[in-house]
């Protein structure tokens, strides 16, 4: 038996977890089977609870298998870790940094642990420095860095040296889309310079779509594997592009495929269009879909390996609930279709020549825009271009330095309290009482709005009802899966009926069909008339929203409909649109105009 | 089945040399100390506080006795009887107060401001006449020990002016007050201060609080802020995470005794009696203790809160309640006795006790030395049982 050709070689590994508060016994993963061949680059991809980062960290000699045997480059990891742990590097999900040390000390920290040579040191803090852009910040504190940067400076120590091995786990969840580009140029010429094995879990299937081999995990088991190609293989011929009135929202057309659940198994609005994947049953020229389609037009797509997941996914929950998908449930519709948003003039949000200073440093600069009722308004950036700053500032949470700032009719910089009234908020992280059931975070946060008696049960019951956690009731919050610790999350933002929610990096880090799922909610949300501001690092989810807004060093840099945005990154109109590409255009040409600028002034002194 | 044993790459094999593991043991140690020097809290806890303590503890908790108020009633004001208290006014243990009736004395006493009755009887200068004079003496008993010591200086007091009386008239007296000559002298603390019992005790007090209460919250914080999980995918070995938490809390350990022992000697003038360096081989060896119980406390718990309550509960509150810092042990009931005995801060308690105040009793030196040392290992191994590099 020889173990030269796999790096790694899982054998009938299981995994079991017993819960201490119940005292139940959790089955994390059951019966793995794998081999990785050395110098590839493998991806676990899954939705959340699967079994992924398990996985890693048995490979990692972190926990223990309860029965079958990991094989890491020819050692037992069950019987000498140490080894393993000699020889990998390893980023964990939750890269825990140390706050109070500075960027530069906790690099220094890592390099002395796996003992890199002062010689390497050089080149490779150099190369690192480069990629994350986190030559400017060496002597900050870690703890004061942007989320996006401390994911940076965490993959960076995992990097400082280069490993035989190389495990990540969820790398880029919250990072940016230009920073994704460039941690997989560094992931990518690891593996092809120095024949590195890496191992990588995520949520992004475009990033899966760059490995060699794809394993699809759910609820402990490995669904499929293969190469993307061969997992797209599983949507083969039922993948569509249907383009109609490419001034509507593309998604009004998806979300009335997605409600189809007898005949569509995705759609995403994309590329100005709307993409979807039909059921085996479902013809393309059926009748029934034609209803809905309206004369769009119809075009046949090669499959992703998004659609071969999807395709995937659909088949083992439908078997496992042994019930068809149901579409989320339909809200009260509005009186009245949404007025125009310079028509009506009766803006949300107003937002005029806005600043934010700390200190000396401008994390928001003269910043003007409005929202209109029932919009989806999108803000988008890279880490530390002043989203978060922009977000805090319209919830009221953070005043600004100067300009004017209006929401819902209210003026900010004088009646924060008011305008607070009438605006939700769902915060990244899950921010409710983990320890309090359903009900009581309800009742407590229903109170903290002022509802109380028949108008708080009144409300209750209808947020129940809309994100379906009726029976869930007396469920602790801290038990509830992922998705509906999102649900409850929005359910609280919503009770006391604000006209705006807010929602911050809501789907990072959430797999394609909890995303789905979110988003149809949000449409239908919008339907009703209340104003979505939303922030993402998915940039394909810009076209679910009816205009966003591109934010980089502070200032504003794009701001309109996705397609007025692609053309404003220079593309043509009528080409078809791709976000993430006129996103990292505009973010590029803006910096490189700063750079030639900041050139030009030295030049004239 | 004939395995193929793949031979170790060279550059995993080099992570096991000594330099190898001295690099990362000062790496890690520099982080510490970094971090040490960058949290004020516990900069606060392990330099502030100890001499806060030092302070409070002897200038503000003191068990002696001085000035108190007494309410002195003369029924009687016949030189005789006035020449019977005089000895309470010269006392400078004793505040009296002067009245004429017991009606009095007694508001005073239920009202808390004073803290004893002298009664001097109507009749006593005619009973004093007759050689059966007395004297009514009432002491406020809420607090028994001090109310004992009251009492103590009282009887003493008054019994004094007694005898001067009897060498005065030279009548020989053979009954009644003043008859014995009562001499009693104290040894170990010469001048019966409680500073110079608290300051010895204050020493076991701050090595713990530095050793146990601070290192409890480090492998704790590491675990909550998610900070182990990469590093134990690294070449470190468990014992190098655990040494190079030692060594910089040592150090403010050290500090923290350093700082006790010279406001002990300056501030308070408490004399070390025995040698130093055996009180700082005791105190290194008790340090070593406390350092073991914060780490296996922190490592067992892997939260902050917890740990900071369980190490309250385990070493800082039994030092103040069962070392025998506050309470002779061999005053309480057997049961509680075993127990204090059974704490590692009891035998340094007393080892230090003796060594300042009573010099070097060598038999309990090696004993008490021989104990400490043991728990140091029982603990410091324990710890490094717990910590492996395993999240489960």
């Amino acid at each position: 038996m020889s173990s030269a050709s796999a790096a790694v070689r899982i054998e009938g590994v299981h995994k079991r977890f017993v819960d201490k508060e119940s005292g139940r016994t959790i089955v994390a993963l059951r019966d793995i089977h794998l081999a990785i061949p050395r110098g590839t680059l493998c991806a676990f991809v899954g939705p959340d609870g699967s079994g992924k980062t398990t996985l890693l960290r048995l490979m990692a000699g972190l926990l223990r298998v309860d029965a079958g045997t990991i094989d890491m480059l020819g050692v037992d990891v069950r019987r000498d870790p140490q080894q393993i742990q000699d020889r990998i590097s390893y980023m964990p999900q939750r890269f825990g940094l140390y706050e109070d040390l500075s960027v530069q000390e906790n690099l220094d920290l890592y390099a002395d642990l796996h003992g890199v040579a002062a010689e390497a040191r050089v080149q490779r803090y150099q190369r690192l420095m480069d990629i994350t852009g986190l030559a400017r910040f060496t002597n900050r504190p870690a703890g004061k860095l942007s989320g996006g940067m401390k994911q940076k400076l965490g993959l960076a120590c995992t990097l400082v040296r280069s490993p035989e091995l190389l495990l990540l786990d969820e790398p880029t969840v919250g990072v940016d889309p230009l920073s994704r580009v460039e941690l997989w140029e560094i992931v990518e010429q690891l593996r092809r310079d120095e024949q590195l094995t890496v191992i990588i879990s995520t949520a992004y299937l475009d990033e899966a779509q760059r490995c060699a081999q794809v394993y699809v995990m759910h609820e402990g088991e490995v669904l499929a594997h293969g190469t993307p190609e061969s997992l797209s293989q599983h949507a083969c011929g039922r993948c569509f592009t249907a383009s109609g009135d490419s001034r509507a929202p593309g998604r009004i057309l998806q979300s009335q495929l997605l409600d189809a659940v007898d005949m569509v198994i995705d759609a995403v609005p994309l590329g100005g269009a709307v993409r979807f994947v039909l059921n085996e049953a479902t013809a393309p020229d059926a009748a029934p879909l034609h209803a809905i389609l309206k004369g769009a037009r119809i075009e046949a797509e090669a499959p992703r390996l998004e659609d071969g997941f999807m395709v995937l996914m659909r088949a083992k929950l439908q078997h496992a609930a042994a019930e068809p998908r149901s579409a989320v449930p339909r809200l009260a519709a509005r009186a009245s279709p949404a007025p125009d948003p310079l028509a009506a003039g009766g803006a949300m949000i107003e937002v005029r020549d806005l600043v934010r200073k700390f200190d000396d440093f401008v994390a928001v600069n003269s910043t003007s825009f409005a929202v209109s009722r029932g919009e989806i308004f999108g803000l988008l950036g890279p880490n530390g271009a002043g989203k978060t700053t922009t977000f805090r500032m319209l919830c009221g949470l953070l005043p600004a330095t100067s300009g004017f700032l209006q929401v819902a009719g209210v003026n900010l910089r004088t009646a924060r309290a008011d305008a607070r009234r009438r605006i939700g908020y769902v915060s990244q992280k899950f921010s409710l009482y983990g320890n309090l059931s359903v009900l009581e975070n309800l009742e407590f946060f229903g109170g903290a709005y002022g509802l109380r008696g028949k108008r708080l049960r009144e409300r209750i019951d209808t947020v129940l009802e809309q994100f379906e956690l009726r029976g869930l009731e007396r469920t602790p919050s801290g038990h509830l899966p992922g998705g509906f610790k999102q649900r409850l999350g929005m359910a609280v933002g919503l009770l006391h009926e604000p006209d705006i929610l807010f929602l911050d990096e809501p789907t990072s880090g959430t797999d394609p069909l909890a995303r789905r799922e979110f988003w149809r909610r949000i449409t239908s949300l919008a339907d009703t008339g209340v104003t979505i501001i939303i922030t993402t690092h998915f940039l394909e989810e810009a076209e679910y929203c009816d205009r966003i807004l591109i934010q980089d060093a502070g200032e504003l840099k794009a701001l309109g409909t996705p397609r007025d945005v692609w053309v404003q990154a220079g593309h043509s109109a009528t080409s078809s649109l791709n976000m993430e590409r006129a996103f990292i255009d505009i973010v590029q040409q803006s910096r490189q105009a700063e750079i030639l600028r900041n050139a030009e002034v030295a030049h004239g002194a | 089945m004939a395995h193929e044993v793949p031979a170790m790459p060279n550059r995993a094999r080099r992570h096991h040399s000594p330099q190898a593991v001295l690099l990362r043991l000062v790496a890690l140690t520099r982080k510490e100390v970094r971090q040490l020097l960058r949290d004020k809290s516990i900069l606060a806890i392990g330099l502030l506080l100890p001499v806060m303590l030092m302070l409070l503890f002897g200038y503000g908790l003191s068990l002696d006795v001085r000035n108190a108020p007494i309410a002195v009633v003369m029924e009687d004001a016949s030189p005789a009887a006035m020449d019977a208290i005089v000895g309470l006014q010269l006392s400078p243990f004793l505040s009296p107060v002067m009245l004429t009736t017991m009606h009095e004395a007694e508001a005073l006493m239920l009202a808390r401001e004073v803290d004893g009755i002298v009664r001097v009887p109507g009749d006593f200068s005619r009973a004093m006449a007759a050689g059966e004079a007395s004297i009514q003496v009432i002491v406020h008993g809420t607090e028994a020990s001090r109310a004992s010591i009251i009492l103590n200086y009282l009887t003493a007091t008054l019994a004094q002016q007694g005898i001067r009386r009897v060498d005065r008239s030279g009548l020989d007296n053979t009954s009644g007050i003043g008859s014995v000559d009562v001499e009693s002298r104290l040894w170990f603390n010469e001048a019966n201060t409680s500073t110079w019992y608290l300051v010895p005790g204050l020493i076991v007090l701050i090595i713990t609080l530095v050793g146990a209460f601070l290192t409890a919250l480090v492998m704790a914080r590491e675990w909550e802020r998610g900070t182990f999980e990469a590093l134990f995918v690294s070449p470190v070995r468990p014992v190098e995470i655990l040494l190079a938490k030692i060594i910089p809390y040592f150090c403010v350990g050290i500090i923290g005794l350093t700082m006790c022992l010279v406001t002990a000697t300056f501030l308070f003038a408490v004399p070390i009696q025995g040698s130093l360096p055996i009180l700082l081989f005791a105190s290194v060896l008790y340090l070593l203790v406390a350092l073991g119980i914060g780490l296996l406390i922190s490592s067992v718990t892997r939260n902050q809160f917890m740990a900071s309550q369980v190490s309250l509960l385990a070493s800082l509150l039994p030092v103040f309640m069962l070392s025998g810092f506050m309470f002779d042990l061999r005053n309480v009931p057997a049961v509680i006795n075993i127990i204090g005995h059974l704490l590692p801060a009891t035998h340094f308690m007393s080892l230090i006790k003796s060594l300042m105040l009573a010099g070097n009793v060598w038999p309990q030196i090696i004993l008490e030395c021989s104990i400490l040392a043991a728990y140091a290992a029982l603990f410091i191994g324990l710890a490094r049982m717990v910590t492996r590099k395993r999240l489960d």
